[in-house]
């Protein structure tokens, strides 16, 4: 029976295995990138991403990212919560089920239409004139993209939560209040540790889209809010410096690895990530 | 009781932002005015447009050739290989087998975009349809695999063996013992392989070539001049149809369980 796991296993050495090693080639060379026999080994592309304004990029990559990581869980932890705790099976199901459907229509168009939200005219700043309000600038800053992403992510905190809550033993609960445990005792020293699996896998899944995103950025920032995944697109589609693209990408590989190495000892199981929405 | 109201409250405001794009871009298929700008009036002249809008056909039915023959290709690749592994015995090949299953999904897209076109320009292929559909294969196949491998494990180990006993070759127990069990999961996996593929904008934007579009790319190469209003149309459209598609795969898995007891 194991052979017929063999063309996907060849399947995905020569479509991921073999692009990666190419990727870290390009990386620690210089040269034309259209033609491989140019190629000399070189350390400039890493140098160069450590002059000011990368470091910059990067920085501001890694900051936005971390905040809209902390918002969705201070958002998703207590609407996990609260959809793990109904009690009919069928509308705990059906509203997790709210959480994908959005992801049936175009995320570019969904985060396009904040534009319309969030604009000159947008919808709330002509409810702010009708109150009498000055109108405010919501759009092109660190606000509007991490809106974006907190917007774009939200499901992918909540299922991971959702699916620990949801399978957690009642009765630990059960005895927590036998023995006399208030109800926020009881959260905080039974509940929410069981749930911290959950919340690691949510981290995860929030931080990786979000440090390498330049669609959000491009739509709803500015030309401050320039992100890391921008200067990859850049590199790559653009400028045609296809080894400097391929070090950011190699960096942004990293700085992932570690923050899931971190999440992992926090006991984030990756089974109950993205595969878990459906 | 405050406390539940409260929950009331909160759960009716997530859902909002949620679904406040989503809520504007249906009522603005329906406004007159092209700009974005305000309401000024009721017209279905968008959803007139999409049916001779060439552009916007043409991406779509680019989206969902690429989204069929990826979900064909993944849900048949993945199904085998969530097969090959749940058999394999502990050792490297499972092992490295489920962290290959990984790195994509753990990858962020940008990354694996740029690596694949990488490779496309190491091996001399030409950018278009065809590099955009390997691509979509490739990211898309493992979450088929990790929609399948939980009934794998949930399926009662004796089963296949049992048929052998019987008497059936391995293949004819994979199909008639092995699939049929698994049969929800692998549903799943193509939904989700499928669902993927319509929505994926980085990895088609960097791997596709000349000429083709998706509709992501479209809408992207929009969202500079302004996004027609027919697109909101389409969306509508494709929104209703994936409800729909939900609902008649849920009715049939709900017979085929009737009428298994």
């Amino acid at each position: 029976m194991k052979k017929v796991a063999y063309p996907y296993v060849m399947w995905m050495v020569i479509f991921i295995l073999v692009p990666l090693f190419l990727v870290v080639y390009f990386a620690f060379t210089t040269g034309d990138s259209k033609n491989y026999d140019t190629f000399t080994f070189s350390l400039d592309n890493f140098r160069r991403f450590l002059s000011p304004i990368y470091l910059e990029v990067m920085t501001r990559s890694l900051l936005l990212s971390v905040i809209s990581t902390f918002i969705c869980f201070i958002l998703g932890y207590p609407i996990a919560y609260i959809i793990a705790n109904k009690r009919s099976a069928k509308m705990r199901n059906n509203m997790i089920l709210l959480f994908v459907i959005p992801m049936w229509m175009n995320f570019l168009l969904r985060t396009y239409a904040w534009l319309t939200i969030l604009g000159k005219n947008g919808i709330i700043n002509t409810f702010l004139n009708f109150l009498g309000f000055e109108s405010l600038e919501l759009l092109y800053n660190s606000g509007s993209v991490i809106l974006g992403m907190v917007y774009n992510f939200l499901p992918f905190m909540v299922l991971p939560i959702y699916s620990v809550l949801v399978k957690m033993d009642r009765k630990l609960i059960e005895a927590a209040e036998d023995l006399g445990a208030s109800r926020s005792t009881i959260f905080r020293r039974v509940i929410f540790p069981l749930s911290l699996p959950g919340v690691m896998t949510g981290f995860t899944m929030v931080f990786t889209p979000a440090v390498s995103t330049f669609i959000i950025s491009n739509l709803l920032g500015g030309n401050k809010t320039t992100l890391i995944g921008n200067v990859i697109e850049q590199q790559f589609i653009y400028t045609g410096d296809w080894h400097f693209g391929s070090t950011m990408s190699i960096i942004l590989m990293g700085i992932i690895l570690l923050v899931m190495a971190i999440t992992n000892k926090g006991g984030g199981d990756l089974e109950g990530g993205r595969g878990a929405l459906w | 009781m405050v406390k539940k109201s409260f929950r009331n409250i909160y759960t009716v405001l997530i859902f909002l932002f949620l679904y406040a794009p989503i809520i504007i871009l249906i009522i603005y298929s329906f406004n007159e005015s092209k700009s974005r700008g305000a309401f000024t009036g009721f017209t279905l002249k968008w959803y007139q447009d999409l049916f001779s809008n060439r552009e916007v056909l043409k991406a779509l039915s680019n989206t969902m050739i690429i989204a069929v023959v990826t979900t064909i290709v993944a849900t048949t690749l993945g199904t085998l290989a969530a097969i090959g592994i749940h058999f394999s015995r502990k050792g490297p090949f499972k092992q490295m087998a489920l962290n290959l299953n990984y790195l994509p999904i753990l990858n962020p897209d940008v990354v694996i975009a740029v690596s694949l076109i990488a490779l496309y320009r190491f091996m001399g292929l030409d950018f278009g349809l065809s590099t955009v559909l390997l691509s979509h294969i490739t990211f898309c196949t493992p979450y088929v695999v990790l929609a399948v491998l939980p009934k794998l494990k949930q399926m009662n180990v004796h089963l296949a063996e049992a048929a052998m006993d019987l008497g059936a070759k391995p293949m004819y127990a994979l199909r008639k013992v092995i699939i049929p069990e698994i049969m929800p999961g692998i549903v799943t996996g193509a939904l989700l392989a499928f669902t993927l593929s319509v929505d994926d904008f980085a990895i088609s934007f960097f791997t596709t070539g000349h000429g083709v579009q998706n509709l992501s790319i479209l809408i992207f190469s929009m969202a500079r001049r302004g996004i027609n209003p027919v697109i909101n149309a389409l969306s509508t459209f494709m929104l209703i149809g994936f409800f729909i598609l939900l609902l008649v795969i849920n009715r049939i898995g709900r017979k085929e369980e009737e009428e298994i007891y």
